[in-house]
């Protein structure tokens, strides 16, 4: 019962005894299973018995660590100024979009919705674009709306291209206001793929009947392409290197001012982002820089086949070798020296390796999340003597095991890592139990084998170390960065810390463990 | 700024109406209203249950978001197959802290997420194999879950899958219930299609599981519906009506079983708290099985102790003595929340956008706050809910159905309540116009807030966010009076 002086909430209120003897009580109308048979079945499920079923499954996923296409759409379209994302289909998945991106970011998030029903699935959905555009230009005062689908509408074939030509031609929405759009199905890819495509619909959109008088160089910049990118602060160091290398750039795609608004007073529904005059330029640039190469297929082939840039093979810069080739490249491309500053900053994050690097050699590390995401962490892994074990990839491609088996062929600390494109989060708890890892890095997803491996005693926990996309159970962690030497220092910091952490925990015992439980580390 | 009267309320509806296009306008005009408590029925003065207008940034769900995240989601031994592409397994797992106590991935599902993963061939060639194999999965791997939901994503209903023939096929081998859901996203125009699916599945899947071979129970049996234990809700309320001397059987959906489904048809009351989302089997088991229900209401002393004693008055002195004896053993301690909350509260203006029911059901725990609720809305009400929130709210106050963001926006920005209590998607937009706000779906990652001990909890969080010093801060010294923006003051 609560006393005014001590309200307590969910934990620690139903940890008391009267409501402990409330689930007591319940459990007598749950006719679960005993508890033995419950511990039984756990213990099972922790074998290689058990993991051998689990890999054995064809149709199943388990607690997955990948998201549909028009996620990554709605993120692309956020990245441009003043740019409504509205979505062409079921609302509930826009209500979820928005829901996803409202936990990670802690930001309000603007999509629309034509809220497709029964009877747009009879007759089609162009009904709902035609009013959809009208209301949307009408209340939201948009400079271009970025238009992308949900599954309903790419089943039962919807012509997006001709819905939204038909709205200007019978006057819903003005015959220039502009509309890129890109079919996103749900049932292809991941939102990495969306990502690629949404941005690849407005790339189109703005520049392939308009490259007439456009070559390569003639502007002087480079493009950046971010890709599915959720930590702001990788938007902001590859600004601050152009901006120390006097390098001219176009950020083509730029979500980190609506993603970061400050508390004013006001609610502003659009922040910076990427303008069409940037994007119609584009091509102009001297080349295009994708900071996520393997997952960009279709934007790739569009900005080399429309716009004959020979873009940079690079990996993503992450990690101190893959950022010193995309400067090197950036350098090469524009003319500009590499200053001193950044030089200062890669040296920087060498010292902090140096200080940091006997908590983290030989550190068994089981890592998951989005392709590029995994590499750039991987090879930063091995750049520390950290040993990634299991990598699992659940929105993999071919390309990006090709690259990852060579990556970790090549090191000696890569050589014992184990690949698992394709496989979720249940595939991992399996292996997380038949053979360790020390840590998990991943999203807050990776909560619950760190929950679950806890559960078989405390010398089997697995604890997660929060790098990725989503963070709901962290706050804040969004804004951090790790592209560059300054991504490095954050990635460095916290998985130093969290060995240092784990190593406090397992040595506060007074009396017990109180060796090794040190003041200096 | 003060309460609006009824005339400025009714200008300024005419005025957020203003700026959409003719069609909407005259759509959305239907959806606004003023309250009147002299009206009997809402029925002529607002519209709701109808489509949303395209393109207006409706902050709504779908069937499938009502079903699966909803009703179903919660029951602990189910495993919920999201049956279709991957994201809407994705999008709805874990955020809505439906409570359960119980072994994850054992014997207890509410925190994993399961699904068929649909790719291009499933939709061209179909995915009733794929289900069939994937139930085979689920059963080699979790021996003991209880039963199995298949919860349709949009494609299943347009590519002509046949679930049902699949459920019936694959229950038969396994020997467990399996309920195939109908509740693809474009069915209906919100969650409550969901809702009410998901109900008639119960009823046509599980309820009769145990026709005829149910004991009689005991005189005092009651089930709890419509509570999904969102911060363990249900087990402050439980804890009461034992406390009166009820034997709950069974909790509908949050940290339910399926054993207590087909155990309620012995209850000899059916208990109602979420109106929106279970009457539909409530009424059934009133037709089928005599069971009367009973809206009752477990936000704030003043209704619990209403409801308490409307509950007692179904059954004998025993209970009704332990009503009071429950109401008499709380008491002091609610005096002495509202003691301390009450002064720090006092008069401010609550706005509130939810789904089904607590716009009208936490209306009494504000007040017991000294709070004032001065607008209220649903994502996806219908006539019935406006009927019973007519009568809850004072007269004038604004009442707004399936709001889009621009009104909502341009209701607070000109009424000014002192804390707006809606969901995840309306937050930060409050929280960068400098106006208190707090998570009502969620309980903003707290709770519970049912009960006495959740009403503690409701007034510690709502002074916390009312009260907190950051609301203060947004102008820097420097900035001009002129350039002000519109920071409330502590």
């Amino acid at each position: 019962m609560q006393t005014v002086d001590n309200i307590k909430p969910c934990f620690p209120l139903f940890n008391e005894d009267e409501y402990q003897a409330v689930l007591e009580k319940k459990r007598t109308h749950e006719e679960r299973v005993s508890p033995e048979k419950a511990a039984e079945t756990f213990a099972w499920t922790t074998t290689k018995e058990y993991q051998d079923l689990n890999f054995a499954r064809q149709a199943l996923t388990i607690n997955a660590a990948k998201a549909c296409q028009p996620l990554g759409g709605a993120l692309c379209g956020l990245g441009f100024e003043k740019t409504m994302v509205y979505i062409h289909g079921s609302q509930g998945c826009v209500a979820y979009f928005r829901t996803y991106f409202n936990r990670h970011f802690k930001e309000p998030i603007a999509f629309i919705a034509d809220s497709m029903t029964e009877d747009a699935a009879v007759f089609g959905g162009q009904k709902n674009v035609h009013e959809g555009l009208q209301n949307a230009t009408k209340l939201y005062d948009a400079k271009m709306i970025a238009v992308c689908t949900t599954c309903i509408a790419e089943v039962i074939g919807d012509d997006l291209g001709a819905f939204i030509g038909n709205a200007r031609k019978e006057g819903y929405v003005d015959k220039d206001f502009p509309i890129p759009y890109a079919n996103t199905p749900s049932f292809v890819g991941s939102h990495i793929t969306g990502w690629d495509n949404m941005f690849e619909g407005i790339m189109r959109y703005f520049t392939l009947n308009e490259m007439e008088g456009k070559a390569p160089g003639q502007n002087g910049k480079i493009n950046i392409v971010p890709g599915f990118e959720t930590y702001l602060g990788n938007y902001r160091v590859i600004k601050r290197y152009m901006k120390e290398m006097g390098v001219d750039y176009t950020y083509l795609c730029d979500p980190d001012e609506v993603l970061d608004t400050p508390a004013t007073g006001e609610y502003e529904m659009y922040a910076g982002g990427t303008t069409i005059e940037e994007v119609k330029d584009a091509p102009n640039a001297i080349t295009t820089f994708m900071l996520q190469s393997t997952t960009l297929e279709k934007t790739k082939k569009y900005i080399e086949g429309t716009w004959n840039h020979e873009i940079p093979k690079l990996s993503i810069p992450m990690g101190v070798e893959w950022t010193d080739e995309f400067l090197l490249k950036v350098s090469e491309a524009t003319g500009k020296a590499i200053p001193a500053s950044i030089t200062k900053e890669r040296g920087r994050l060498i010292d902090m390796m140096t200080d940091s690097h006997q908590w983290l050699h030989g550190k068994k590390m089981a890592v998951f999340g989005d392709p590029d995401f995994v590499m750039g962490l991987v090879k930063f892994m091995l750049e520390l003597g950290i040993e990634p074990t299991h990598i699992v990839c659940n929105n993999s491609n071919k390309r990006w095991e090709k690259a990852m088996k060579k990556m970790l062929e090549d090191s000696p600390y890569g050589i014992h890592a184990k690949l698992y494109p394709g496989c979720d989060l249940w595939h991992l708890r399996s292996l997380c139990f038949t053979d360790k890892p020390d840590f998990i890095v991943g999203s807050s997803y990776g909560k619950f084998i760190q929950r679950d491996t806890l559960y078989k005693g405390p010398e089997f926990e697995v604890p997660l170390i929060r790098l990725g996309f989503p963070i709901f159970d962290r706050h804040h962690l969004h804004r951090m960065t790790t592209l560059g030497y300054e991504g490095g220092m954050y990635i460095l910091t916290t998985l130093t810390n969290a060995v240092l952490e784990r190593l406090d925990d397992q040595t506060k015992m007074l009396g017990k463990t109180d060796y090794n439980f040190d003041l200096v580390r | 700024m003060g309460l609006l009267n009824r005339e400025e309320a009714e200008a300024l509806i005419q005025e957020v109406l203003e700026v959409y296009p003719e069609k909407a306008k005259k759509d959305r005009a239907k959806h606004l209203m003023v309250n009147d408590k002299k009206l009997e029925s809402a029925k002529k003065c607002i519209t709701s249950n109808r489509k949303s207008v395209p393109g207006v940034m409706t902050q709504r769900g779908c069937a499938y978001a009502g079903a699966k995240g909803g009703v179903w989601g919660p029951f602990k031994d189910i495993i919920d197959i999201s049956h279709g592409p991957i994201g809407c397994g994705q999008y709805s797992r874990g955020g809505r802290r439906n409570y359960y106590s119980g072994i994850a991935g054992v014997d207890s599902f509410c925190d994993l997420m399961f699904s068929s993963d649909f790719q291009e061939k499933d939709i061209v060639f179909g995915g009733d194999k794929k289900l069939a194999k994937l139930i085979d999965e689920v059963e080699s791997l979790f021996p003991l879950s209880k039963a199995i939901s298949v919860q349709s994503e949009c494609p299943i209903g347009l590519i002509g899958d046949d679930i049902e023939a699949v459920s019936k096929k694959k229950a038969a081998e396994i020997g467990k219930t399996i309920v195939p859901v109908r509740c693809e996203g474009f069915r209906g125009v919100s969650q409550s299609l969901g809702h009410h699916i998901s109900n008639d599945a119960i009823r046509d899947w599980v309820i009769s599981n145990r026709d005829g071979k149910l004991d009689a129970g005991t005189p005092y049996d009651v089930a709890i519906l419509g509570d999904y234990n969102i911060g363990g809700d249900a087990w402050a309320s439980r804890i009461l009506l034992e406390e009166m001397g009820l034997n709950v059987v069974a909790q509908w959906s949050g940290d339910g079983t399926i054993a207590e489904i087909e155990n309620t048809p012995k209850a000899k009351l059916n208990l109602l708290h979420c109106y929106r989302s279970m009457n539909y089997i409530a009424r059934h088991m009133e037709e089928k099985y005599g069971i009367p229900w009973l809206e009752y209401n477990f936000f704030g002393p003043t209704k619990i102790a209403e409801s308490l004693r409307e509950i007692a008055s179904h059954f004998d002195d025993k209970i009704k003595e332990g009503a009071e004896r429950v109401i008499a053993k709380y008491q002091p301690a609610m005096d002495a929340i509202i003691a301390k909350y009450k002064p720090r509260l006092q008069g401010k203006k609550v706005m509130l956008y939810v789904g089904g029911l607590r716009p009208r059901h936490t209306v009494g725990a504000y007040e017991d706050l000294g709070m004032e609720v001065v607008g209220a809305g649903y994502e996806f009400a219908h006539n019935d809910d406006y009927d019973r929130t007519i009568k809850e709210l004072k007269d004038a106050t604004l009442i707004y159905d399936d709001a889009t963001g621009y009104e909502l926006e341009e209701f607070v920005r000109q009424v000014k309540p002192d804390l707006v209590g809606s969901g995840i998607k309306e937050k930060y937009a409050f929280h960068k116009m400098g106006v208190p706000f707090r998570q009502m779906h969620s309980w903003d990652y707290s709770g519970p807030y049912h009960g006495y001990d959740g009403f503690a909890v409701f007034a510690r969080d709502m002074d916390m966010t009312v009260n907190n010093p950051c609301w203060s801060m947004f102008k820097a010294p420097w900035q001009k009076p002129a350039e002000e923006p519109e920071a409330k003051a502590a």
